[in-house]
């Protein structure tokens, strides 16, 4: 399997092919739309290696990440950044390349924080490796972590290393009557003190917080911060990872309505652009599903020190996510035609120029 | 040789105490951490803003004049060794913590900003900066971004990639980069990852914005001794199998134990071949759960003796001995050389029985200590400088026990870096492929190889002068090991 890749990504080298890099396609909607002939992931797919008390745990790409999780919940451990699988099949190769993590993110880490390495193809067919599978390694630039978010354009990654974290104990969420200020407010207080949490939302007029950990510490946060016990919220937290309510995606209704995922700094208080909106991550991502232009969106993103996505939707003419900066622009294409010289892997997907 | 005519232009760019070209003050720059490699460097540049820092590296640019960046100068792997003919860029005036924002928790800082300068202005607070390098009371954020530096406490809390949201970087040409954001994450490619532990070869960091985390509510260390190594590996393996993870988990062998006992008396047990620390932290109900199943684990696991810290001064006592393992193990002999290693914890016993084995062939001690969870592996190697030849035998020594590391799964360095001394062993732990992509790195931010030149990723053609194979995966030298 890996050599028909590597034979087929030669050919596509020699001839200038397009390529386009697919798992199970859970994540098609984003980014940027991207031609090429498909190159099918999905038949690269097992686990590796799994020691549990090693705290890592490698598998090829097309690897579904239920199975991975089932695997690791077997044994009381978890993907700490708790990737989205969108209600479809998403894969560890597809997870990796698109970067995105789910509500545990602020207060454990993204998918980069928890990739120790990764096996790839670059743009000329080359099998290279990166990284390891062990938790602290300086040896040469970081070119695992490089690849998470990427999404395709520099290589097509084979497999990947994951550092994984005990499951918590318990886990209960508390909801709050709030408004919008109050609750970023109390998000980032909270998150200045030592607690347990490990997620929080606010969408009209509620705030909802998730602790995790030992019982006794579960217990005793919920006893200090109040509020009232927020029921079935596994499902509550799954529904936002997936984005799974009607709220992420309003356009069978109002095709107008794309979903923008602004993402600033946690403090930044209300955005006044609508009350279409659901607030993550301590207060560091804003999704509004709006009909607003996106300049007017990115120049508020980047007002508080973020940036913008169009997350579901109809990609402005300067693509999916906000611009570089002329110096930044450079490096990244620098890197782009040095990792694929001829520019097969997912052209376009990232941005337009590359 | 630096020609008067760029000196010339150097010195107009700079105040005068700020550009050092005497031989007498040049000297104090000559090596880094790791004296061992020495280079009076032809000028030093201490620039007192990020305005002068970019000038300095325009000059450079339009002169080809490579630049060698330093911050305190704590490096263990010569990654400021000076290079002729280079300007060597010392950043340590830019120490200003520019801001703090307790609510978002962050701060942001220029990069000669000690380590621990951070969580002392951050204590107000109750916040602090979680990577703890040993060298963290001198050592600079410039340099832990340079050198992606951990500490005891990295398993938890991570590295410094783990730790920083945004930089102001510049580039050879002197053109300004800003890198990451004020939220969680940026558009494009994860250069803020490229940029961590790049060892100065990519671009020159100016500022730094770093996350702050509340301080623990609570820290209890249990020390447990066992009568083999093999049994406190395996501990370890246990604590975090009980759904533990100790915020720093530690090991030491016989020889660092009774080095670090007879220097701070920090009254650890004496008859014992390993000694674990295992420190929790966190809301005080989990340190009190947790604290009770890693002693039950240890017990479990075969510790001959356990004890719990039972007020802060015993903690502080059971992490004196720990804390002073190098200077103690410096005691033993006049020199020591130091290894940074990480390894699959499983292969710990091992690799240990090799270290050993190889000791007895080179007739150097080595004394080691372990941050046991998560695998990285310092053994000290001791020796006499003045012996002829005793330093090119640890080197080697060394080298042999990084290939080991390499070949059993891990890496040459877990947070020391590269730098010139382990440029080697990326021949062995890399094959040309993929030295090539670093190159390819290289080259995205600086094509005329300006910045640091010679450090960290060896030239193909050096890794074939050096002889140096790479160790091609699935031909191992030894295929009965467990490798993950």
């Amino acid at each position: 399997m890996l050599n028909d890749l590597i034979n087929r990504i030669q050919a596509a080298h020699t001839a200038a092919t397009p390529l386009l890099i697919r798992g199970h396609g859970s994540k098609a909607f984003y980014s940027n739309p991207c031609a090429g002939e498909t190159l099918d992931t999905s038949a690269l797919s097992g686990v590796i290696e799994y020691q549990p008390k090693e705290l890592v745990l490698t598998a090829r790409a097309g690897t579904p990440l239920a199975e991975i999780e089932a695997l690791l919940a077997e044994n009381k451990q978890m993907l700490a950044f708790e990737p989205p699988h969108f209600g479809g099949r998403a894969t560890l190769g597809g997870c990796v390349a698109a970067g995105l993590s789910g509500p545990r993110r602020p207060y454990a880490g993204a998918v980069r924080d928890f990739v120790l390495g990764v096996r790839m193809i670059d743009g000329s067919g080359q099998a290279l490796r990166f990284g390891g599978q062990v938790i602290k390694n300086v040896a040469g630039y970081d070119v695992s972590r490089l690849m998470v978010g990427s999404l395709g354009t520099l290589g097509l990654i084979t497999e990947a290393s994951l550092k994984v974290l005990p499951k918590p104990a318990s886990e209960r969420s508390l909801q709050f009557e709030m408004d919008e200020a109050q609750a970023i407010d109390a998000m980032n207080r909270w998150a200045a003190q030592p607690l347990p949490l490990s997620a929080s939302a606010w969408h009209a007029g509620l705030l909802c917080v998730r602790l995790s950990g030992a019982d006794s510490a579960v217990a005793a946060a919920q006893a200090k911060l109040g509020g009232e016990l927020l029921n079935d919220d596994a499902a509550f937290w799954k529904r936002l990872r997936d984005q799974s309510t009607p709220f992420f995606d309003k356009r069978p209704l109002h095709p107008e309505l794309n979903l923008w995922r602004l993402a600033v700094k946690p403090t930044t208080g209300p955005l006044q652009l609508g009350d279409a909106q659901w607030i993550e991550w301590g207060g560091a991502v804003r999704w509004l599903a709006t009909d607003l232009p996106a300049p007017t969106l990115r120049a508020a993103a980047q007002g508080c020190g973020g940036h913008a996505t169009l997350f579901r939707g109809a990609a402005p003419d300067d693509g999916a996510f906000t611009p570089l900066s002329p110096a930044l622009l450079t490096i990244h294409k620098n890197l782009k035609q040095r990792f694929d010289p001829k520019g097969i892997f997912n052209r376009g997907r990232l941005y337009p120029d590359f | 040789m630096l020609t008067p005519a760029f000196i010339n232009k150097l010195r107009r760019l700079l105040p005068a105490d700020s550009l050092l070209i005497e031989k007498e003050d040049l000297v104090p720059f000559e090596s880094d951490g790791l004296s061992a490699y020495r280079n009076t460097p032809d000028v030093v540049a201490l620039p007192e803003n990020e305005a002068q820092v970019a000038a300095i590296l325009t000059l450079c640019h339009a002169e080809n004049v490579p630049v060698v960046a330093r911050g305190a100068g704590t490096g263990l792997a010569a990654g400021a060794l000076p290079v002729d003919g280079a300007v060597l860029l010392v950043l340590a005036k830019l120490n200003r913590i520019k801001a703090l924002d307790p609510l978002a928790r962050t701060a942001v800082v220029e990069p000669g900003v000690r380590n621990l300068a951070i969580s002392e202005a951050a204590a107000a607070h109750n916040l602090y900066y979680a990577p703890d390098p040993s060298s963290q009371i001198a050592c600079s954020i410039g340099g832990n971004v340079a050198e992606n530096s951990g500490g005891v406490h990295c398993l938890k809390y991570g590295l410094t990639v783990h730790n920083i949201l945004k930089l102001r970087a510049f580039t050879i040409a002197g053109e300004l980069l800003e890198i990451g954001n004020e939220s969680l994450d940026s558009a494009g490619y994860d250069l803020l990852a490229l940029m961590t532990g790049s060892e100065g070869m990519l671009a020159i960091v100016t500022e730094v914005t770093v996350k702050l985390l509340p301080r623990p509510e609570r820290a209890q260390v249990v020390l447990a001794a066992f009568d083999d190594v093999a049994k406190a590996g395996a501990a370890v393996g246990n604590i975090i199998a009980a759904g533990v993870i100790p915020a720093g988990l530690e090991m030491m062998d016989k020889l660092a134990i009774e080095a670090a006992e007879a220097f701070v008396h920090a009254g650890y047990p004496l008859n014992c071949a390993a000694l674990l620390l295992c420190e929790i932290d966190g809301v005080n109900e989990e340190v009190s759960d947790d604290i009770a199943t890693v002693r039950r684990v240890l017990t479990e696991s075969g510790a001959t003796e356990i004890r719990t810290a039972e007020n802060e001064a015993q903690r502080l006592k059971f992490w004196a001995g720990r804390k002073a393992a190098f200077p103690a193990v410096g005691r033993l002999a006049p020199d020591y050389y130091c290894m940074d290693g990480t390894i699959p914890r499983s292969a710990l016993p091992h690799v240990l029985t090799r270290i050993a084995e190889m000791s007895v062939e080179y007739a150097l001690a080595v004394a080691n200590v372990f941050h046991a969870g998560d695998g990285n592996l310092h053994p000290l190697i001791l020796f006499d400088a003045n012996v002829p030849g005793e330093l090119h035998k640890a080197e080697d020594f060394g080298g042999r026990i990084l290939e080991l590391c390499v070949e059993v799964g891990g890496t040459i360095t877990g947070e020391h870096g590269v730098g010139v001394e382990k440029i080697k062993q990326m021949c062995k732990q890399f094959s040309s492929p993929e030295l090539t992509r670093f190159h390819d790195v290289k080259a995205a931010f600086d094509p005329g190889k300006l910045l640091n030149p010679g450090k960290a990723v060896p030239e193909l053609h050096r890794c074939a002068e050096w002889g140096a194979m790479h160790v091609h995966h699935g031909k191992l030298a030894h295929p009965e090991l467990p490798r993950f």
